[in-house]
């Protein structure tokens, strides 16, 4: 018992430690910009354009389905241009950066996993040392820096989809004029609800690329290596993603 | 010259190298022979800086590959081109893009100059015409020949070849074989070639070492091993099971 704890203990430091060295080791490689330049852009077109239709898909249902159930619980109780209220905040402050970044966990996190996993186990970033790159440079830094930059547009459009298929909705199923509409929206906005969902959005893009590299690249074993790898970048993503989540909201909000 | 002084290498709890000292003089071509899983590959990426020795180390051209901070493995790795077993292709890159990638890390070469040199390494194994292909268009041997160019396009002092025959038909092997040879005549570079393919350790090499249970069993001309009589050296040769 005291000895399974005790392995449970120098396992829990151990990964503490690997992952601290490899932040380490990616701080150090910023500077190698000559590298990491035109993989950054590549990276920024296949996690921004790429993941847009999935994210608008999934924004795009989320504002319909806020426009109603709001509608549902104010009914007879509260104005209904409070739904253009609560349809705006929700996708500002929540809906929008946690749907969209939970999505991409999935689009993105589970994809670099795989990819960085596979050249892992094919001797691919060996092949890259042996060539004189730094992986982190090649490899790690235009994908976080990728994801930092490119999740805030993502969710942004993200938002915006949301709240016009809101407001769509509110027209023509709740008989919601466009001037209530955006009364409710206007009311309680401040910049913050703004700034604060793309920020968020930022580091969920930080954490979910920074989480598929370092899953990736830690990959052993063939095919079943990868296969776990990108169960498990999927799953910590996704658990960080909401911790962060409720972390930013205890301490902004 | 690199020297393998006393290196000791384990992963967890099973002893893999356990002294291994070699050492490979300029302009020869070593191989190292040895049972599957006995350290051979591992060996190799020590001199690479791919792995750390647990004790001892690997010595290039007076330089302790162990003891290099980023910037001397760079400069140690831009001397060196290393053949991967399964040739370790960029997938997403073209046969050319896979050849120029380590010239783009050259400082003072022109875009003009990088073609020439991609066309020269593919030339010299054979693959003219193919720039444009991708890695999942090539054969097998194709492949193995896309990872020698990309080693030999750096010009480098030495080659690493890890089972460059393993998994090719026999008319395929001997003409990765004749490559090896040919790369050394041209460009006159120091080879380490891992394999337990005979066929080609007679081939390709000046020397022929043995590796057994994480050292140097035996180390000498191709003619010394074929005359061995050390039992265990004689056994792998011959391919005899018992």
């Amino acid at each position: 018992m005291i000895q399974a704890i005790g392995r449970r203990a120098v396992a829990a430091v151990e990964a503490v430690g690997r992952v601290g060295h490899f932040l380490l080791d990616m701080v150090r490689a910023v500077p190698d910009v000559a590298t990491w330049a035109g993989p950054a852009v590549v990276q920024m077109r296949r996690i921004g354009v790429d993941s847009i239709p999935v994210t608008l898909f999934i924004a795009a249902f989320t504002g319909v389905v806020l426009a109603l159930q709001a509608s549902y619980t104010f009914t007879g109780a509260v104005p209904m241009y409070f739904v253009g209220t609560l349809v705006g905040k929700t996708m500002m402050l929540e809906l929008g950066p946690v749907l969209a970044g939970l999505a991409l966990t999935g689009r993105v996190g589970a994809s670099m996993a795989a990819e960085l996993g596979t050249m892992k186990v094919t001797e691919q970033v060996d092949a890259l040392e042996t060539l004189a790159y730094d992986p982190q440079s090649y490899l790690v830094v235009p994908r976080v820096l990728a994801g930092t930059v490119m999740f805030p547009m993502i969710i942004a459009f993200a938002i915006a989809t949301g709240i016009v298929t809101g407001w769509l909705t509110s027209l023509v199923l709740l008989d919601l004029s466009t001037i209530d509409f955006l009364k409710g929206l206007k009311l309680f906005y401040r910049f913050k609800d703004t700034w604060f969902g793309l920020f968020k959005s930022a580091t969920f893009g930080a954490t979910i690329t920074l989480v598929g590299c370092m899953v990736g690249l830690s990959t052993r074993g063939g095919a079943e290596g990868v296969g776990k790898s990108t169960t498990r970048a999927v799953v910590y993503s996704a658990v960080l993603l909401l911790l962060l989540d409720a972390f930013w909201a205890v301490l902004l909000l | 010259m690199i020297e393998f002084q006393d290196l000791h290498k384990a992963f967890g709890a099973k002893p893999v190298l356990t002294g291994l000292s070699l050492k490979i003089a300029d302009a020869e071509t070593l191989v190292i022979i040895g049972y599957s899983g006995t350290g051979k590959s591992v060996a190799l990426k020590h001199i690479v800086g791919l792995l750390q020795p647990d004790s001892g180390d690997v010595i290039v051209d007076g330089r302790a590959v162990s003891t290099l901070d980023r910037d001397g493995l760079t400069a140690l790795r831009e001397g060196i081109g290393y053949v991967f077993q399964f040739a370790a292709l960029f997938d997403s890159m073209s046969v050319a893009d896979n050849v120029a990638l380590g010239l783009r890390r050259r400082r003072g070469l022109s875009d003009e100059e990088i073609d020439d040199q991609v066309r020269e390494a593919l030339a010299l194994v054979d693959l003219s015409g193919t720039e444009e292909r991708l890695p999942a268009e090539l054969s097998g041997g194709m492949r193995k020949r896309v990872g020698i160019a990309r080693a030999i396009a750096l010009r480098p002092r030495y080659i690493l070849y890890d089972e460059p025959t393993t998994g090719l038909d026999p008319v395929t092997s001997a003409v990765i074989d004749r490559l090896m040879v040919r790369t050394r005549e041209h460009l006159g570079v120091t080879g380490v070639v891992v394999t337990h393919d005979m066929r080609s350790a007679y081939t390709v090499g000046d020397r022929i070492a043995m590796l057994y249970e994480g050292r140097i069993r035996q180390v000498g001309t191709v003619a010394e091993i074929q005359e061995t009589e050390d039992p265990v050296v004689r056994q792998f040769i011959e391919g005899r099971p018992e």
